[in-house]
């Protein structure tokens, strides 16, 4: 309790969140519509215009918005202010197709260091902290996002980018570091190499927040156990500003998604329906605060689960889970839905380390899912035999989460490749669109 | 009366082998014998060398995954039927014996055979019966 950044918003009544997401919303319509030439042609081609959407009740009339639509109005298309009142370009990383850009005006960041702010305030964050910020900084919105969140907060900040993990874990020891902000399994690799080189003493860390990939709560208590710390969640995207769009709370049930910013919604993703609070679907935002790119009903394509419970840390913005799955990275193996983050589960709860690989190719005009795991300490034994028993029993336990058999093969230790940034978990053989 | 045997992962990949003997030949460890275990997707190298422990340490930090197992060292006579009088043994006392393999010496007249026993005291026992005493460490070193 009381870890708040800016309380009076964090923990208003909901009547006073839903005043504010109205008032927004209308203007935020008005504005794109008035300054966006695509927005309107949007619009007009699904016959809504500005004065139809009096509340957020109206949403569901306009029309959705999907990376494709970013991609099309690449550079400036989606631009809503004059060139000259932006004074930031942040980008996906564009692993497929065209690079997403997305502007930002002084007000723009602002808020976003707000939002960062927050999530760093909820995880236990003052200004006597020592902020370890070790996200890639330049394009990817990272490093600037946590960075600018210190700022804010008054934090001492350690601008380290990613890479070069000596030089991390050496900082961490030598400034005392107490909060660490950088994605998942680059906190599992630093914990890793700490415990490895029994610096666990040297360390002054008391919380993480991660961010930016999938992990799961194995690797969260992985992490924990490593480096003595509590791990927070932290979630966001390019598009709608960068991490911060919502972060988790001491009761790390889920994260609060900043509801004086962002409306949230969950949708059927093939009917594009809104689903009731509790149903998962995938969640499709609205900004309704920025100036310069702001976007209307934005498909994210994560698949999350939306609550309204009351949250023991006071903050009434909704919650949502931890993406379930994205429907990018979602693999379709045998007609059967598999997500990564169900393999790691898996692999986790049985013992095996966090690095993984999941290899799918075709066989005989037949989908075949390999799952290579690295070998353990603890995973080996002397005797074949014992060792093909584990193998059994994660192969069951692997059929028993995902439904379709994997082939699971042990390899060499640390041979496959740690991340620095986002993780690459998925080699798809199968050249589907060839 | 034990000798150490390290059992070191392997992947199933063209090489790993090649790099398991090369990392202990650099830190000038001497490999005395060695047999592979082979599993559809992975092996195991059992290898027994003239310094367990520092073999061990080396190959810890280079990145292999290993356990340290004792086994026994027998010298068995090169005479008709010495093995199965062995073998006879173990199974009489019941004994399993999960793997064996040969030990390669200069020495004529006499070879060495590893048994990977279930219970090294009650085999040390049991081949005491032969006059058998499995050889210890220091003695492999001086081979
Ligand atoms: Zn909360």
């Amino acid at each position: 309790m009381g870890n708040y950044f800016q309380p009076e918003i964090e923990c208003a009544s909901p009547e006073q969140i839903r005043a504010w997401q109205d008032e927004r919303l209308m203007h935020t319509v008005r504005h794109v519509y008035d300054n966006v030439a695509y927005y309107r042609n949007l619009m007009k081609e699904r016959g809504v215009e500005p004065g139809d959407i009096k509340s957020v009740d109206d949403l569901y009339k306009l029309p959705f918005l999907t990376k494709d639509d970013l991609r099309d109005a690449y550079p400036y298309g989606l631009l809503a202010v004059p060139l000259r009142d932006t004074v930031r370009i942040q980008s996906t990383s564009g692993t497929t197709g065209r690079r997403v850009v997305a502007f930002y005006t002084q007000h723009d960041i602002d808020l976003w260091d707000d939002c960062c702010a927050r999530a760093i305030v909820a995880a236990g964050g003052t200004k006597d902290d020592v902020v370890h910020v070790c996200y890639g900084y330049g394009l990817f919105t990272g490093g600037p996002g946590l960075n600018g969140g210190s700022h804010r907060l008054g934090s001492l900040t350690l601008p380290m980018s990613s890479g070069n993990t000596d030089r991390q874990i050496q900082f961490m020891c030598d400034l005392g570091s107490t909060i660490l902000c950088c994605t998942p399994s680059y906190a599992a690799y630093l914990a890793e190499s700490i415990c490895e080189r029994g610096l666990q003493d040297q360390i002054k860390l008391k919380a993480g927040i991660f961010g930016a990939e999938a992990w799961s709560e194995e690797m969260r208590r992985d992490i924990e156990n490593k480096l003595n710390i509590k791990a927070y969640d932290i979630y966001g995207l390019t598009e709608i500003s960068g991490p911060g769009v919502s972060f988790e709370c001491s009761e790390q049930t889920g994260m609060h998604i900043n509801e004086d910013h962002f409306i949230a919604e969950i949708i059927d993703p093939v009917t594009g329906k809104v689903l009731p609070e509790g149903e998962k679907g995938e969640l499709v935002f609205t900004s309704i605060t920025k100036e310069a790119f702001p976007l209307l009903r934005y498909r994210t394509r994560d698949i999350c689960v939306l609550s309204r419970k009351k949250c023991s840390c006071g903050r009434t913005h909704v919650k949502m889970t931890k993406p379930m799955g994205r429907s990018d990275d979602m693999l379709i193996v045998k007609g059967v839905n598999v997500f990564p983050s169900q393999i790691e589960t898996v692999l986790l709860n049985k013992g095996y380390a966090a690095n993984y690989q999941i290899i799918v190719s075709r066989e005989n005009n037949s989908d075949r899912l390999e799952v290579q795991v690295e070998m353990t300490p603890e995973m080996f034994s002397d005797a074949v035999s014992e060792i093909a028993v584990r193998e059994k029993e994660l192969v069951d336990a692997l059929k028993s989460m995902l439904g379709i058999y994997a082939v699971v093969r042990l390899v060499t230790p640390k041979s496959i490749a740690r991340s620095e940034g986002k993780a690459v978990r998925i080699i798809d053989k199968r050249n589907l669109y060839e | 009366m034990t000798v150490k045997q390290l059992s070191v992962f392997l992947e199933n990949k063209p090489g790993r082998l090649a790099e398991l003997t090369k990392a202990l030949r650099q830190n000038g460890i001497d490999m005395r014998a060695m047999s592979i275990a082979d599993a559809p997707d992975f092996g195991i190298a059992r290898v027994i060398v003239d310094d367990p422990y520092e073999a061990a340490c080396v190959l810890k930090d280079a990145g292999y995954v290993l356990s340290v197992t004792p086994v026994l060292a027998v010298a068995i006579p090169d005479e008709a039927g010495s093995l199965y009088e062995i073998l006879r043994v173990l199974g009489e006392n019941e004994i399993n014996l999960e793997y064996t393999y040969a030990f390669p010496t200069a020495k004529k007249g006499q070879a060495l055979m590893i048994f990977r026993v279930e219970n090294n005291e009650k085999a040390i026992e049991a081949l005491s019966g032969l006059s058998i005493v499995p050889l210890c460490q220091d003695a492999i070193n001086q081979l």
